[in-house]
C-alpha cells in the first residue's frame, strides 16, 4: 500500500517528551486494531464463530479452501462494519472493494487473505481520548484521527508444541471477520496510546460491533512506533505486531521508543521493521525487515461484486445506533449535574453507565454517581467482581439512596446498610425496619440527649461559646449517645440553640 | 448397441420417455463404447460402470412411471474440472492426486435433479490451461477424426479435450465443458460438435475447480445445436452460493430453435480477418455469410478495433487470477505432498512436482504481472483493455447489430506433438484468438460446425451474442447446422 502522506495534526509538548543524552525525543505512534466482528458465522462462509468450541470444528469447506469454493459475503458484517464506521464519526463509502492478499501459510488455506486495499468500506473518522486524571483530577482530551477501517478475513492458528517435528492447524479461525481499524500517527506517548485503545474498545463494547476481549484474541494492535526531535521531521517506524493487551502495547512503547533513541544518539539508524513484543522481557525483537517484507500482489478478489449498499441503508443504521460514551458524557455533566471527573468514569464501561442510570432515575443524580464511583465500585473491586456480577442490583443500591434522601436514614447508616445488602443481601428497606436503623428524627429524644451532654460538660460549654466552631464536638457526642441514628442536621441545629451560637 | 449411441440427447429422450428403450440399455451401450474406445482415445480418466448404472435404474424406475427430469436417463460425460461428490476431481492435474470431494457441483447436481446419468470424469488440459488437451497429467485425448488418408494422431483441441473428443466419438450423449478462454468452442470446432459458452454469471461456478475465475464459465458440449440447448437448459441456474451468478429465470432455449433469422442484422468484424488466416477458414467464414443471408439476414460489416489486444491481455488476467487460485494446492489439507525439509521446502517441492510445466509458467506470468512495480504496468493495463473490448462490443450492439459472426478457430485440428506449438507457447495461444474476446466481454459464444477443411477437417464458426441472448445465438446457430449439416468421424478406434 502506499501509505497515505503524514499530516502532523499535534503541537509537540514538552510534558510528553522522553529525555535522551542529546535531548529530548518525541514518540509517534499509529495503531493499527484488528478487532473481531460480533457475528454468528464468519465473514465469506456460514460456519460458526463460537469461541472455544474444539479444533477444526467451525470449519466450512470454504474456510478450508476446497476446490471449487467460493466466498459469499456475510450481510451482518456489513452491518457491523458500517455501525462503527458511523460511531467513529467516519466516512462510509457506498461502494468498497474486496482484494486478496497473496501469501503462503500453513494457517491461510486459501492461500491468499480476502481484504479491503484501495476502497474500503469506512474512510476517515476521529475519536476523542481522555488521558487522565492527573493530580488535579483533570482530563485532557485529545482528537486522534481515524485513517480507515476494512474488513478482512481472519487466519487459522498454528500449533507447534503437539508434535515433535510436526505443526497442526487449527481453522476455526479462518475466515472470521475483523475489522482492521486504522489511526493516524497523532498519539504522542504509550498513555495516549492506551487511552485510545481503551476508547476504542468501549465504543465498539457500546455499539456491540465487537466484544473487545484482548484476552480471547478478539481485539488485538499492531503498534507503529517512530521517534524524532520535537516538531522534526517523522523518523523511521517499526511495526510491533499482534500486542494482545492494554498493557502491553504501552509497555511496547515505551521499550520500543527508547531503543530508536538509543540507536540513533549512538549515531545509527532505525531500520524499517516487524517487531514482536515479549511480555516476559517486556522488551521487543526484530521479526522481518524491510527487505523479507512480503509482496502481497494485492488485487481485486474476482469471486465477490464490488460490495455496494444505499445512504437509506446507511441512514437506517443511523437512526438505530445506541447512545455512545462522549455524548452520554456530555448528557451526564448537562443534564444531571455531574462532574467531568465522574462522567467519565461511569461511562467507560456501558454496563457501569447502564447500571448508574437506572439507579439515577428518579434520585439524585450527583448521589447516585457518588456512590456507584466510591462505594460499589470500590467494593467490586476489593471482590474482585465485574459490575455483571455486582451482588447489589441497581434496585437495591437505589433503595437505599431513596431512603437517604427521604432521610430514612443517615449517610453513615446508608454505608452499613450497604455492606449488609452487599454481603447478605435482601431488601433494603426491610432490613432498616427490621434491624432499626431508622434515623432518628424524633427532636425529643434528640433533645433529652443533647440536654444530658451539655449538662455534663460545661468546660466544654464554655470553649464553645468562645469558638463556636467547637459545637461540632457536641454533635459528634449527641451522634455517639444515639448510635449514629440521630438526623445529624437536627442534632446540629439543636446544639447551636442550645449553646447560643450561630 | 452402437444404434443406441447414435441417438441424439431429443432422440433418446423421446425413446425413453415412450418406453421404447430404458436408460439402463443406452447406459450399458456408452459403457461399452468407452472401454473400447478409450484406449485409443483416452477421453476418460475415471469411468464409472457402477454409478452409471445405478443411476440409469434410478432413472428407469422414473421413467416407468412417467415421471422425470428434463435429461432423465441420459448419459453424460463431465470434464475432470467439476467437482463430483465421491468421485475422481483432480482438474487432470498431479497435484489433486485421489481428490474425491464431499460435495457436488451447481452445475453436475442441476444435471443429476434433471435425471442425467454419469459415465464417469472426461480429461481435459491441467487446470484447464490449454488449447490441445496436451497438458493433462493423464495425458493427451485423441481426436476421432483424423485427415485424409493419414493415420496421424490429432489434438481435440482443449481445454475441453476429452468432452470434445467423447462426444464426437460418441462416447456420451453430451458432455460438460468449462471455457475460460476458448476451452469449449474451440474442441468443438477441432470435432465437429457443437459448443456455446453461455454469458458470464449464468451458470454457477460453485464447485468448479477455479482457473481464471472472472473468466471461466461452464456449458455443454452436444452433438447438435438442441442438445446444446437441452443441456444448457438443464445446467444453468440461479445460486446464491456464487455471487457472480446472475438472479435470472433460465429460459426454454429449445424453444427458440426454428426460429426465423430474417431481419436479424448481423455483425462480420474486420479485425477477425487475420494476416496469414488459411483460405479454407475464409471460405467457410463467406459460406457461414451467404448461408444467413440466404436465411433472411443482413450482414453488417462492423469494426471491433481493440480486437488486436485481447489475447495479450487475456493473458495476463488470466494467469494473474490462476496465480491467486491455484495457491490453495499446497500439500497442507488434500492432494499431493511432497515432504520437504520444512514447511517452505514442503511447498516447493510439492507444487514443482505437482504443476506440470504450462500450469507453471502461467503461475509464474501471473506473479509476475501482479508483483509490485509491475501491477500498474500490466494488471491495470489489461483491465483497462478488457474494458475498451467490452465497448467494442456494446458499441456494435447499440448500432442494431443481434449477433456477430466469426471463425471459432484460425485453423482445423493439428497434430498431437506439434513441433512449432511445442516450441513457442504463443502459437499455441494463438489458437484462442477469435474465443477470447467473448470471455473478456463475458458474452454468450457458440461454436457451431460449417465444414470441412480442404484435409477432411472440420472447421466451426463462432456467433457471438449480446449478454443472455443465448436464446439468439441457438437460433441463429440451428440455421446454419440446417445449411451445413452434422459431420461425423468415420471409425477408426
Amino acid at each position: 500500500m502506499t501509505a497515505p502522506e503524514l499530516v502532523d495534526t499535534r503541537t509537540p509538548d514538552a510534558k510528553r517528551f522522553i529525555a535522551g543524552a542529546t535531548g529530548d525525543w518525541e514518540i509517534i505512534i499509529g495503531l493499527e486494531v484488528h478487532a473481531q466482528v460480533t457475528s454468528e458465522a464468519k465473514l465469506f462462509s456460514g460456519a460458526s464463530t463460537e469461541f472455544g468450541r474444539a479444533q477444526n470444528d467451525n470449519v466450512s469447506l470454504v474456510d478450508a479452501a476446497m476446490p471449487g469454493m467460493l466466498p459469499v459475503i456475510n450481510e451482518e458484517c456489513v452491518r457491523q462494519a458500517v455501525r462503527t464506521g458511523l460511531g467513529l464519526k467516519a466516512k462510509i463509502n457506498n461502494r468498497s472493494i474486496f482484494d486478496r492478499k497473496n501469501y503462503f501459510y500453513p494457517d491461510l488455506p486459501q492461500g491468499y487473505q480476502i481484504s479491503q486495499f484501495k476502497d474500503p468500506i469506512v474512510g476517515e473518522g476521529t475519536i476523542i481520548i481522555s488521558v487522565g486524571p492527573d493530580k488535579q483530577g483533570q482530563f485532557e482530551d485529545t482528537e486522534i484521527g481515524i485513517e480507515r477501517l476494512h474488513l478482512e478475513q481472519d487466519a487459522g492458528k498454528s500449533i507447534h508444541d503437539q508434535h515433535p517435528t510436526l505443526s497442526y492447524v487449527d481453522l476455526n479461525r479462518s475466515g472470521v471477520a475483523l475489522m482492521e481499524i486504522v489511526s493516524k500517527p497523532d498519539m504522542r506517548s504509550a498513555d495516549e496510546a492506551k487511552a485510545y485503545l481503551t476508547k476504542l474498545r468501549t465504543i465498539l463494547r457500546y455499539l456491540g460491533t465487537c466484544d473487545g476481549n484482548m484476552d480471547e484474541g478478539s481485539m488485538r494492535a499492531d503498534v507503529n512506533v517512530s521517534v524524532r526531535k520535537p516538531g522534526g521531521e517523522f523518523g523511521t517506524r517499526c511495526e510491533i505486531k499482534n500486542v494482545n493487551s492494554i498493557r502491553f502495547v504501552g509497555q511496547a512503547i515505551e521499550y520500543e521508543a527508547r531503543r530508536q533513541i538509543a540507536i540513533i544518539e549512538d549515531g545509527g539508524v532505525i531500520d524499517q521493521e516487524t517487531r514482536l513484543f515479549d511480555p516476559n522481557k517486556g522488551e521487543t525483537r526484530s521479526m522481518r525487515s524491510k527487505e523479507d517484507a512480503h509482496d502481497y500482489r494485492y488485487f481485486p478478489d474476482p469471486d465477490l461484486l464490488p460490495l455496494e449498499f444505499s445512504q437509506e441503508y446507511v441512514d437506517d443504521l443511523a437512526k438505530d445506533l445506541p447512545e455512545l460514551p462522549d455524548e452520554k458524557k456530555d448528557r451526564l455533566v448537562n443534564d444531571l449535574g455531574l462532574s467531568v471527573y465522574d462522567a467519565s468514569i461511569l461511562v467507560t464501561e456501558q454496563t457501569i453507565a447502564n447500571f448508574f442510570e437506572k439507579v439515577a432515575e428518579g434520585r439524585d443524580g450527583k448521589l447516585a454517581a457518588n456512590w456507584i464511583i466510591n462505594d460499589l465500585l470500590g467494593a467490586l473491586n476489593k471482590a474482585g467482581k465485574e459490575i455483571e456480577e455486582s451482588p447489589v442490583s441497581p434496585e437495591q443500591l437505589g433503595a437505599i439512596i431513596s431512603m437517604i434522601q427521604d432521610e430514612t436514614i443517615s449517610g453513615k447508616i446508608a454505608k452499613e446498610l450497604f455492606e449488609i445488602v452487599f454481603n447478605e443481601g435482601g431488601d433494603p428497606a426491610k432490613i432498616v425496619e427490621e434491624r432499626g436503623m431508622k434515623q432518628v428524627t424524633d427532636t425529643g429524644a434528640i433533645e433529652a440527649a443533647v440536654d444530658e451532654i451539655i449538662a455534663n460538660n460545661p468546660e466544654q460549654v464554655e470553649k464553645a461559646k468562645a469558638k463556636p466552631q467547637l459545637a461540632g464536638w457536641f454533635v459528634g457526642q449527641v451522634m455517639k449517645a444515639t448510635g449514629g441514628k440521630a438526623n445529624p442536621q437536627a442534632v446540629q441545629k439543636l446544639v447551636r440553640a442550645k449553646l447560643g451560637v450561630e | 448397441m452402437t444404434e443406441l449411441t447414435q441417438l441424439t440427447i431429443a432422440e433418446a429422450r423421446q425413446k425413453l420417455q415412450s418406453k421404447e428403450i430404458t436408460s439402463v440399455e443406452l447406459t450399458d451401450a456408452y459403457l461399452s463404447a468407452i472401454d473400447s474406445a478409450n484406449e485409443q482415445l483416452n477421453a476418460y480418466v475415471k469411468v464409472t460402470h457402477d454409478k452409471a448404472r445405478e443411476m440409469a435404474a434410478a432413472s428407469d424406475a422414473k421413467l416407468a412411471k412417467g415421471e422425470g427430469g428434463n435429461l432423465e436417463g441420459i448419459p453424460l460425460g463431465i470434464k475432470d474440472l467439476f467437482a463430483t461428490e465421491g468421485v475422481h476431481t483432480q482438474a487432470c492435474s498431479h497435484i489433486l492426486d485421489k481428490f474425491e470431494p464431499k460435495y457436488e457441483s451447481t452445475v453436475t447436481k442441476n444435471l443429476w435433479d434433471d435425471g442425467a446419468v454419469m459415465l464417469g470424469k472426461l480429461n481435459m488440459d491441467e487446470f484447464a490451461m490449454g488449447s490441445s488437451n496436451e497438458t493433462s497429467h493423464y495425458g493427451a485425448v485423441t481426436n476421432p477424426w483424423r485427415a485424409k488418408n493419414s493415420n496421424e494422431s490429432l489434438v481435440p483441441g482443449g481445454s475441453s479435450g476429452g468432452s470434445a473428443s467423447a462426444v464426437s466419438a460418441h462416447l456420451c450423449a453430451g458432455a460438460t465443458a468449462t471455457d475460460t478462454g476458448g476451452s469449449i468452442r474451440q474442441p468443438a470446432a477441432f470435432t465437429g460438435t457443437v459448443g456455446i459458452k453461455p454469458t458470464y454469471g449464468r451458470c454457477s461456478r460453485w464447485g468448479t475447480v477455479a482457473f481464471a475465475s472472472s473468466l471461466d464459465q461452464a456449458g455443454p458440449i452436444a452433438r447438435d445445436v438442441r442438445d446444446a440447448a437441452i443441456m444448457l437448459r438443464s445446467m444453468a441456474s440461479t445460486d446464491a452460493k456464487d455471487t457472480t451468478c446472475v438472479d435470472m429465470p433460465v429460459p426454454d432455449y429449445e424453444a427458440a430453435l426454428g426460429g426465423s433469422v430474417k431481419g436479424m442484422k448481423i455483425g462480420i468484424p474486420k479485425e477477425y480477418r487475420m494476416d496469414g488466416m488459411p483460405d479454407d477458414i475464409e471460405k467457410l467464414w463467406q459460406q457461414g455469410i451467404a448461408w444467413l443471408k440466404d436465411a433472411g439476414a443482413e450482414i453488417v460489416d462492423i469494426s471491433l478495433p481493440h480486437t488486436k489486444y485481447a489475447l495479450p491481455a487475456y493473458y495476463i488476467v488470466a494467469p494473474a487470477e490462476a496465480s491467486s487460485n491455484l495457491a490453495r494446492y499446497d500439500g497442507v489439507r488434500y492432494g499431493l505432498r511432497v515432504e520437504g525439509k520444512n514447511i517452505e521446502d514442503m511447498y516447493e517441492q510439492t507444487r514443482a512436482e505437482g504443476f506440470g510445466p504450462e500450469v507453471r509458467r502461467r503461475i509464474m506470468i501471473g506473479t509476475y504481472v501482479l508483483s509490485a512495480g509491475y501491477y500498474d504496468a500490466y494488471y491495470i493495463k489489461a483491465q483497462k483493455v478488457r474494458t475498451l473490448i467490452k465497448r467494442d462490443f456494446e458499441n456494435a450492439f447499440a448500432q442494431g447489430i443481434d449477433t456477430i459472426l466469426t471463425p471459432a478457430t484460425p485453423s482445423s485440428a493439428f497434430a498431437i506433438g506439434d513441433k512449432e506449438m511445442a516450441s513457442d507457447p504463443v502459437k499455441m495461444y494463438l489458437n484462442d484468438i477469435f474465443t477470447v474476446t467473448v470471455n473478456m466481454a463475458g458474452l454468450p459464444g457458440i461454436a457451431v460446425p460449417a465444414g470441412l477443411d480442404e484435409k477432411g477437417l472440420p472447421l466451426g464458426l463462432q456467433l457471438i451474442g449480446k449478454p443472455f441472448d443465448e436464446e439468439g445465438l441457438f437460433k441463429t446457430a440451428h440455421v446454419i447446422e440446417q445449411a451445413a449439416g452434422r459431420f461425423t468421424p468415420d471409425k477408426w478406434w
